[in-house]
């Protein structure tokens, strides 16, 4: 009998998993959705953050970064390709949203769908011509993207440059439910739901085709353009989806912020998803879920030591990558291929 | 608005120059590591900030120098500039020294993946940005004026003033200074063979480690001048300043980057194919 390590959460996860037959899967799915879904109802408990609202700390950072980063994750971890200017795409779906939302009469859900396709077309046409390009000099050229966006954010009239747009509506109810700034429980929920909607579209992708290539392109770009698979084609696809989860994250942020302005929009928030994905393991779904949820967590859990927060953030993510480079919870040694041979070129 | 541009031409120019110059200095910090490691150090811009304190805390706590103070002049000037520039380059050098050990040298022993190094890189730049940052109470900090700012000549209309000058001048020194170093002492060819060829380097008898903590202590050096040439024009500082400057140098390392690319592009695919 196989003796199992308890500490290697990931491999005991897969295991339980793996075990259960279908109904105690969806029984196991629905109960952990229950949970993380009361969540905001803890904030007696150990879990409160001092000075910062407890459940608008769920919403932003909590729930948003882990939704940009399971965006990221398609970019990064699925097709790996280093991508530094993902905080563009949130810039996007949050200027559609404020802007669309100010001028015309359409409610959040309906300016969803332009959300989304304006940072999708957003990823094309930064795709198409700079998807050509490998490793360390597509990371500049996409960093220099999210620099550009926020830079003519700032100095159009049309975006009122740096003053930003207030008075974003905010969603409209739904029935009973009710969007309230000092009450964001709905707004966490509605997270949740496109975390699932995220988390749902990345798993089937993975399984098909698209997943598969993206894998291939990972590990060797080279051989799998020479067995046929389209890269640009499907490199252009992960970007733009990746894109897709971002410009939603966006519409949903200004419409729960009520307020956005470029600086909202720095390379910063960029660096901090990234930070997101590798720090909870590239290419794991629940690993960046779980990376995502402490990086946005943390620096509000200890604000009571609130002048040296950062530091600790800071102190934390060199300490992590010291001792788990793969990440808190990393992917499946089978998916790892592509690392070992970084290190052997 | 093309007439301020008009107007402005030649004084723009000059001040623009010298600017170039010290993100030159701090972009050498993001070349030297990039060519020996292949890896973007992410903390090179909050080594340029440090190396600022450096200058500010020679000329104010070593030569008690205040804000209204006199400038100084004759050797005194001379003592005190050199004190600070060595001061700058030397905290930055060991801040480098520092980053590298604390956060890249396990992993690089371990050889993992590039995006845990950069994660790692991106932790220390937020530690050491944040500690100055408790250090100084997030206040900006002024440097007192030791160089009197002397117009010394007018070209065209534009006034070029003492420091601009200095910095012109002694940062092509430290160019000159460090293109030598690089290319005829016996540790700059053990850095231009461990970039090429880690592994054949290592065959060759190169110390890896003490060629890749040189590289930092250099880069560090480099991007320290810069620090003190920046207060030197500017006569300010702050914990956050790091980041403006050190995109404007990364972006010009880049460049250079980019240039390499178009010029080795044969070369070089040929090397990413094996590395992809």
């Amino acid at each position: 009998m196989k003796i199992r390590n308890y500490w290697n959460l990931r491999d005991w996860g897969a295991d339980i998993w793996e075990r259960a037959n279908r109904p105690k899967r969806v029984a196991i799915a629905i109960i952990s959705v229950i949970l993380v879904g009361l969540l905001p109802f803890a904030g007696a408990s150990f879990l409160a953050t001092p000075i910062a609202a407890y459940d608008a700390v769920l919403v932003y950072p909590v729930g948003i970064f882990v939704l940009m980063a399971l965006g990221l994750n398609i970019v990064v971890g699925k097709s790996g390709m280093l991508d530094l200017g993902y905080v563009a795409f949130f810039a996007i779906g949050a200027y559609t949203m404020a802007i669309m939302g100010t001028t015309t009469g359409l409610n959040t859900w309906e300016i969803m769908p332009f959300g989304i396709a304006f940072a999708m077309i957003a990823g094309v046409i930064l795709g198409l011509p700079t998807l050509r390009l490998r490793g360390d000099y597509l990371a500049i050229v996409t960093l220099g993207f999210g620099e550009i966006v926020r830079l003519v954010l700032l100095n159009s009239s049309w975006s009122k440059g740096p003053n930003g747009i207030a008075n974003v509506p905010m969603p409209p109810d739904i029935g009973p439910l009710k969007f309230k700034l000092d009450d964001q429980k709905v707004f966490f929920w509605v997270v949740i739901i496109m975390i699932l909607l995220t988390i749902w579209m990345i798993r089937r992708l993975s399984v098909r085709r698209p997943g598969r290539a993206w894998e291939a392109i990972r590990q060797d770009e080279d051989a799998a353009e020479l067995m046929g698979i389209a890269t640009l084609k499907y490199k252009i696809w992960s970007f733009t989806l990746g894109a897709a989860v971002g410009g939603a994250a966006g519409v949903l942020y200004a419409s729960k912020n009520l307020f956005i302005a470029p600086e909202m929009f720095t390379l910063n928030v960029s660096i901090l998803i990234l930070s997101c994905v590798v720090f909870g393991g590239i290419g794991n779904i629940w690993g960046v879920i779980v990376g995502a949820t402490i990086l946005g967590y943390l620096p509000d859990r200890i604000r009571f030591i609130s002048d040296a927060r950062l530091l600790v953030f800071g102190i934390v993510l060199v300490v992590v990558m010291n001792f788990r480079p793969d990440g808190l919870l990393p992917r499946k040694k089978r998916e790892k291929a592509i690392v070992k041979k970084e290190v052997n070129a | 608005m093309f007439a301020v541009l008009i107007d402005q031409f030649w004084s723009l120019t000059i001040a623009g120059i010298a600017l170039g110059f010290i993100y030159v200095l701090i972009s050498l910090g993001y070349t030297m590591v990039y060519g020996v490691l292949r890896m973007i150090n992410f903390a090179n811009s909050e080594i340029f900030m440090w190396g600022t304190f450096g200058t500010v805390i020679t000329s104010r706590d070593i030569f008690h120098y205040t804000q209204t103070s006199e400038p100084a002049t004759g050797a005194k000037l001379a003592v005190v500039l050199v004190t600070s520039l060595f001061m700058s380059m030397l905290v930055a050098g060991l801040t480098a020294v520092f980053v590298e050990f604390v956060a890249y040298r396990r992993l690089r022993m371990k050889g993992t993946n590039r995006l845990a190094t950069l994660i790692s890189a991106i932790g220390i730049s937020i530690a050491l940005q944040e500690v100055m940052r408790l250090l100084t109470d997030s206040r900006p900090v002024g440097s007192p004026r030791v160089l009197e700012k002397i117009i010394l000549t007018e070209v065209w209309g534009a006034n070029i003033r003492l420091d601009t000058v200095i910095t012109i001048i002694a940062a092509a020194i430290i160019f000159f200074v460090l293109e030598r170093f690089i290319k005829l002492s016996r540790m700059g060819k053990a850095i231009r063979a461990v970039s090429m060829n880690e592994d054949a380097a290592k065959l060759m008898g190169v110390n890896l480690n003490r060629v890749i903590t040189t590289t930092f202590l250099v880069g560090g050096l480099a991007t320290g001048a810069a620090g003190f040439f920046y207060i030197t024009v500017f006569e300010y500082t702050k914990f956050n300043i790091g980041f403006t400057m050190g995109m404007a140098a990364f972006t010009a390392a880049m460049a250079a980057l980019a240039w390499d690319y178009l010029r080795f592009m044969p070369q070089l695919s040929l090397e990413h194919s094996g590395r992809q």
